[in-house]
């Protein structure tokens, strides 16, 4: 008798109105995070002035809108007669590179971490959790500030700093998700057929903690984001002449009230990529919790 | 005939632990010596209620908990200290179907793929050899070949018990574990199911030990029967005999408490008093004591042993 | 205790009478009538069985009748939900505050759930009690304390302080018993209360069920998907399938002798003890998919004797005996 697979039957209680809304994709944080993906990836073919090229004549221009502005200059210059259009197309590059590879290093390294620890259980959890509980009591500022005066402010640093102690925030959430799995029966079942340890990882729990891991990296970009501006503000992050954000905000300070633009341009720019990136994640995380948690 | 599975003296016990370095305050006896047989091509039913030691006792026969003391022996090999291949062969002769079809498919995995895996870990198949066998086996299931490329979430809570079955007979075990097999189900499908169990059984010549509440199934399915309290056998015998005449007080109020859905069998009516003792403190003697309607003194101090009373065992006073 | 061999068809004046009760609900995948038509009543110290498996609206009726449905997904159509002769749904919010609870009565299936487990007992047992009661202070802990005895819970005094996850499943079961009778209601609405129970405490708990129906009189529903159990303690019994009530009638008429091919195909396919020869009769194919019901009647997919006119119209409830009645075409019962 075989029977045909047909769609389930409906559970009594009702599925909230929420649910009916459908997939919509995120249309502006989308838009946003691949305008500046794009942008940054094709800056030197953008026949954009020189970031670095420095014109004393040229200084504190104000942006084409205003009197003294002209589309030379469209969005005015700095200090130093470099052109800000120019600098922050620059600067997307380092702070979305610093974003994704300081997350992709983060959350490998920290889901390796929560998988072992969720899924041997006993003491090599209760050792790996302490480590990662010390590792998050760390402040990430302070100890970008402690290499950059010691070994001396670099992107690298920036992002060693950041994903040394970013990691345990994975590895919490993901021995959260995997100790969840491992109740379920499903797994006791690869047991049963004779998976050991590497196989019940690797085909069992990271694909199904895959969903939760992507809804945190983007979440989590922004956050870098922001520590990297944050940074390269007090001096520690990416040294002068790259452009960077954070670093850009902090040399328009003295001046933010009569050359405004100066530090309000990349501070726009980063309020718009995080926010994207923030969207997107909780998109993310609406899209795929309610599958989550039907397991 | 030597028996498929003989189990001697099983027992297992879990200690509590308490505070900062995990001390352990006490012992939850979950199977205390335990033993029972089960023969090939025959079901093994099981029964009792919560705390009663059955899923440990199927968890160990799986090998997924390791007991405290006791035997296991699979067709006159000692489980116990068998070897790694010996392990993965023992492994392969025994399987197990759960009670919760949501939660025993990966929701990752399509379906062919999920019934391929026991396949793929222990048979060194071909691709083509092992798609064939896949769809042999949802065919004898019931499910048709286009199933093997759908994900679990698009099948029914019964269709997914079947899948969950096919993947337990990938192998061709001798001995499947069932345990609450259709407990999750509509009471519609349910019969389905176990049709489908049966047929399996008389088709393949697998044994099941088969755990349920359900008593009524448990008895259609059942070739013996075996009622468990506190981590310890009461009553064990051929499935009607304990079904309809009871001996063991506890079975009958047991099978009493198991509400027929005719009028005209005269069932009689046994309420038992209090709740279930804890397992971390069994009462002593005959754990079923405190709450038996025919208690005698001698049984808060001597535990009675199981004895042959016509058809089958029991481990009463009243029969001494 | 066993039914009465000829159980009459309830008496006017009902607790409650349900006429064309309608429920909808709006779901991703379309609009799911729920509850469609159901029309029943039941008078006093009367148990009513309400059976049927997932998706056949019986949990969802039971909401309605407190309008308690989920909103805003689900709304109460129409019909007429006539609880001592007034309309429960046209009464005001605050009139349905006053109603539920005090003269509806609900236990649900899973006693945790009903049970706020950060206060303890004696907390929530309180609550219901100084709420229709006027009680304060002491006269208040003896309501509750006595409350807690008519359940037959041991040392009640001392379990007023205990919390949900100190005791075992079946007392809490009792505990939410006591605080649905706490007023006591007109109508109790149980849904599958003992279905999470061992089989020896659940056959303590329907004791008690019985019991406490003969002291206060209410009217009881008994949801289950367990026929056994509506043979143990049911008057009349309604299937449900798809929304709609197929058979309702005397318990024990409608065990022998079942009008509706469903109700006759239930009753078929569950085990006998006893009987391990036999092969169990299983009901082909699937569950209806509420949200694509076929015209017509909702089991002639799966029904043994359907006919063409099945498939077309669906047939209105028919008398096939006496207080019996069937949704189907068959001219002699199945």
């Amino acid at each position: 008798m075989p029977a045909e697979p047909a769609a389930f039957a409906l559970p009594e209680t009702a599925v909230p109105a929420a649910a009916s809304r459908g997939w919509r994709l995120p249309i502006f944080p989308l838009g946003v995070i691949g305008l500046f993906l794009l942008v940054a990836l094709v800056a030197p073919l953008l026949g954009l002035p020189d970031p670095h090229a420095q014109s004393l004549r040229n200084r504190f221009k104000p942006p084409v809108w205003e009197d003294a502005g002209s589309w030379k200059h469209p969005l005015g210059t700095d200090r130093l007669g470099r052109d800000m259009l120019s600098r922050i197309v620059w600067g997307s590059r380092i702070s979305l590179s610093a974003g994704v590879i300081t997350v992709l290093l983060a959350s490998a390294f920290g889901a390796a971490v929560g998988l072992t620890a969720g899924y041997y259980g006993g003491r090599v959890d209760a050792v790996l959790m302490r480590v990662t509980d010390a590792t998050m009591s760390f402040p990430v500022i302070l100890l970008a500030l402690i290499l950059a005066v010691t070994v001396g402010p670099s992107f690298t640093n920036v992002v060693v700093a950041i994903a040394v102690i970013l990691w345990a925030r994975y590895a919490r959430v993901m021995r959260g998700q995997v100790l969840t799995l491992m109740q379920l029966d499903f797994i006791a079942q690869a047991r049963l057929a004779g998976a050991g340890a590497w196989r019940i990882i690797t085909r069992h729990l990271v694909p199904n903690t895959l969903g939760t891991l992507l809804v945190l990296v983007t979440l989590q970009i922004g956050y870098v984001i922001i520590v990297e501006a944050s940074l390269s503000f007090l001096g520690a992050g990416i040294p002068p002449p790259t452009p960077a954000w954070g670093s850009m905000i902090a040399e328009g300070r003295d001046v933010v009230t009569s050359a405004w633009w100066v530090s309000l341009f990349p501070g726009l720019a980063i309020l718009l990529v995080v926010l994207a990136f923030n969207l997107l994640g909780d998109w993310l995380r609406d899209t795929f919790d309610p599958k989550l948690r039907q397991l | 005939m030597s028996a498929l599975l003989e189990v001697e003296g099983l027992t297992k016990h879990f200690p509590v632990r308490r505070g900062l370095l995990g001390r352990s305050t006490g012992l939850v006896r979950a199977v205390d010596s335990i033993s029972f047989t089960i023969e090939a091509g025959t079901t093994f039913g099981l029964v009792g209620e919560s705390g009663c030691g059955k899923t440990t006792t199927s968890r160990l026969v799986l090998g997924l908990e390791r007991p405290t003391a006791g035997a296991i022996r699979f067709q006159d090999e000692d489980v116990l200290t068998l070897d790694r291949a010996g392990l993965r062969r023992y492994r392969r002769s025994i399987q197990a179907v759960f009670q919760d079809p949501y939660a025993s498919l990966d929701p990752r995995m399509r379906v062919g793929s999920i019934v391929a895996e026991p396949l793929v870990i222990n048979e060194p198949m071909d691709r083509t050899a092992r798609g064939r066998r896949v769809l042999e086996l949802l065919d004898l299931v019931g499910l048709p070949a286009r199933a093997a490329e759908l994900f679990p979430h698009e099948f029914s809570g019964g269709q997914r018990q079947r899948v969950a079955i096919a993947r337990a007979l990938a192998l061709s075990p001798r001995l499947v574990v069932l345990d609450e097999p259709v407990s999750a189900l509509d009471v519609s499908i349910r019969a389905q199911i176990l049709n489908l169990l049966r047929d399996l059984q008389d088709r393949l010549g697998v044994s099941y030990l088969f755990i349920a509440h359900d008593l009524a199934a448990v008895a259609h399915m059942s070739h013996t029967i075996a009622v468990m309290y506190l981590g310890q056998i009461v009553e064990w015998g051929d499935a009607a005999a304990v079904a309809l005449e009871p001996r063991h007080p506890y079975t009958q109020a047991l099978f009493a408490a198991a509400l027929p859905i005719d009028f005209d069998t005269p069932r009689e009516e046994i309420v038992l008093s209090g709740e279930v003792p804890s397992p971390l403190a069994p009462p002593a003697g005959c754990r079923f004591h405190t709450r038996c309607p025919h208690v005698m003194p001698r049984c808060a101090t001597e535990p009675p042993a199981l004895r042959a009373t016509a058809a089958h065992l029991t481990a009463c006073h009243l029969y001494d | 205790m066993t039914p009465s061999p000829v159980t009459p068809p309830p008496v006017a004046p009902f607790v409650i009478d349900v006429r064309e009760l309608r429920t909808h609900l709006v779901t991703r995948w379309g609009t799911v009538r729920a509850v469609d038509g159901v029309s029943f009543a039941i008078g006093e110290g009367e148990t009513l069985g309400l059976v049927g498996e997932s998706g056949s609206g019986k949990s969802m009726t039971c909401l309605s009748l407190v309008r308690l449905v989920p909103r805003p997904a689900a709304r109460i159509l129409g019909g007429q939900v006539l609880l001592d002769g007034l309309d429960v749904l046209t009464r005001s919010e605050d009139e349905m505050r006053r109603i539920r609870g005090r003269r509806i009565g609900m236990i649900l299936q899973d006693p945790m759930s009903s049970l706020n487990p950060v206060f303890s007992i004696g907390m929530q047992m309180r609550e219901p009690v100084a709420l229709y009661h006027g009680l304060r202070g002491a006269a208040l802990t003896d309501r509750a304390v006595a409350l807690l005895a008519a359940v037959r819970i041991p040392s009640p005094a001392q379990r007023l302080r205990a919390f949900p996850h100190q005791l075992s499943g079946g007392m809490r079961q009792r505990v939410v018993g006591a605080m649905a009778i706490a007023a006591p209601p007109r109508l109790l609405i149980a849904d599958e209360p003992t279905t999470s129970l061992d089989l020896t405490i659940q056959a303590q708990y329907l004791g008690l069920l019985k019991e406490l129906q003969q002291r206060h009189r209410f009217a009881l529903i008994f949801v289950t998907h367990n026929l056994g159990i509506v043979a143990k303690i049911c008057d009349r019994v309604a299937v449900m399938y798809a929304g709609r009530i197929v058979e309702m009638g005397p318990v024990r008429r409608l065990f022998t002798r079942p009008a509706h091919p469903y109700s006759r195909a239930l009753l078929e396919s569950i085990p006998r003890l006893g009987a391990r020869a036999e092969r169990l009769t299983a009901i082909e194919g699937q569950p209806p998919d509420l949200a694509r019901l076929p015209g017509g009647c909702a089991f002639a997919p799966r029904c043994p004797h359907v006919m063409e006119r099945c498939r077309v119209e669906a047939p209105p409830e028919r008398p096939v005996g006496d207080g019996h009645v069937a949704r189907c075409w068959l001219e002699t019962p199945a």
